[in-house]
């Protein structure tokens, strides 16, 4: 297990787990969100090849009524 | 020059076109404030609007994953979706989540680039939004700017390469209606994109005013999601911009401030 932070707050991980694990643990599988690793976006794509490193922060965002 | 490339408008009259691409409606709307999704859909629907603005933020870790999403009610394939920077103080967090819009919808290009400078007024810090859209032009954004109402701001963020000029009325969710329409007169003869009105409209007659003055739309929210009828205002303000458009087509008679012409003849009269 390790800590991350994720949307500001401190979240726990498995040992191995990459951003597609963490977006399904999330049960964000399937809904538009985008993704940022350490102030980097991680595209679509590559979130089942990406892994989740002790101390990453991640930002998961979604679109929301606005003006 | 834009070039008009979205088959379903071509030939549309009277298209407003942004960024090479032409819709019918020139009135552009928020998706904040309402009460629920359904009155959001139903506000947008009546108010006929193409293009409507959505937020970005973070996910509720932990929410129920069934929970409705607002794009289950706007999907991208009926509506052009406009992210904003809203609540975006410096250049960059408006970078950081227009990029995050932008793999969220696809590599979606067209954005509302919106730099605050005040929490209480929300006045735009222009400085930084200067700065952002430079960035953002570069980087291939479509962006629509949010900006005062000052011309040689407006002229600035033009040669830049910003596709739509954006001054606001009046402040933010306030309702005041357009306050200085010299300098958006200014703002509007002297550009060659289109220049919105956004923010500040709180009723329909403030619509009219705005087209009126020749904008070639406006972008509004509050003034629809806190009528106490957002449904019905929202029909309001599709006719409003509608009529105050035809009417700068059509050329409004020239003022006078003596009665020199009465409008029923003046011979043949009885007695």
């Amino acid at each position: 297990m390790f800590a991350i932070v994720l949307n500001g707050s401190p979240h726990r991980c498995d040992s191995t787990v990459t951003v597609a694990d963490l977006v399904r643990e999330l049960a964000l599988q399937g809904k538009r969100v985008a993704v940022e690793r350490n102030g980097e976006i991680v595209p679509k794509g590559r979130h089942g090849q990406t892994q989740v490193a002790p101390g990453d922060k991640i930002e998961i965002v979604a679109a929301v009524g606005g003006g | 020059m834009n070039t008009v490339t979205d088959p379903h408008v071509i030939g549309a009259e009277d298209p407003l076109v942004v960024a090479g691409r032409a819709y019918r409606s020139r009135l552009l709307v928020g998706t904040g404030k309402y009460r629920d999704f359904a009155q959001t859909r139903a506000a947008i629907d009546a108010s006929g609007a193409e293009i409507v603005t959505v937020a970005i933020r973070r996910t509720n870790i932990g929410q129920n994953p069934n929970e409705p999403s607002l794009l289950d009610h706007l999907p991208p394939s009926e509506f052009t979706l406009l992210p904003n920077t809203a609540g975006c103080y410096n250049t960059e967090d408006a970078i950081r989540t227009l990029k995050l819009a932008r793999e969220l919808l696809d590599g979606h290009k067209l954005v509302k680039l919106e730099v605050l400078g005040d929490p209480h007024t929300l006045f735009p810090n222009v400085r930084e939004t200067i700065r952002a859209a430079e960035i953002l032009v570069k980087d291939g954004f479509d962006v629509m700017v949010y900006t005062s109402d000052d011309p040689i701001v407006a002229r600035e963020l033009e040669a830049i390469g910003c596709v739509a000029i954006m001054p606001l009325a009046s402040l933010i969710g306030s309702g005041m209606g357009i306050l200085n329409p010299w300098n958006l007169q200014l703002i509007i003869d002297q550009a060659k994109v289109p220049v919105l009105v956004d923010a500040g409209v709180g009723t329909a007659s403030d619509a009219v005013i705005a087209m009126e003055l020749g904008c070639a739309g406006v972008l509004m929210n509050t003034a629809i999601a806190l009528a106490k009828d957002p449904v019905l205002m929202a029909g309001a303000m599709k006719k409003a911009v509608e009529a105050g458009r035809e009417a700068f087509r059509a050329g409004r008679m020239p003022r006078k401030f003596y009665a020199g012409s009465p409008s029923s003849p003046t011979t043949g009269l009885i007695g």
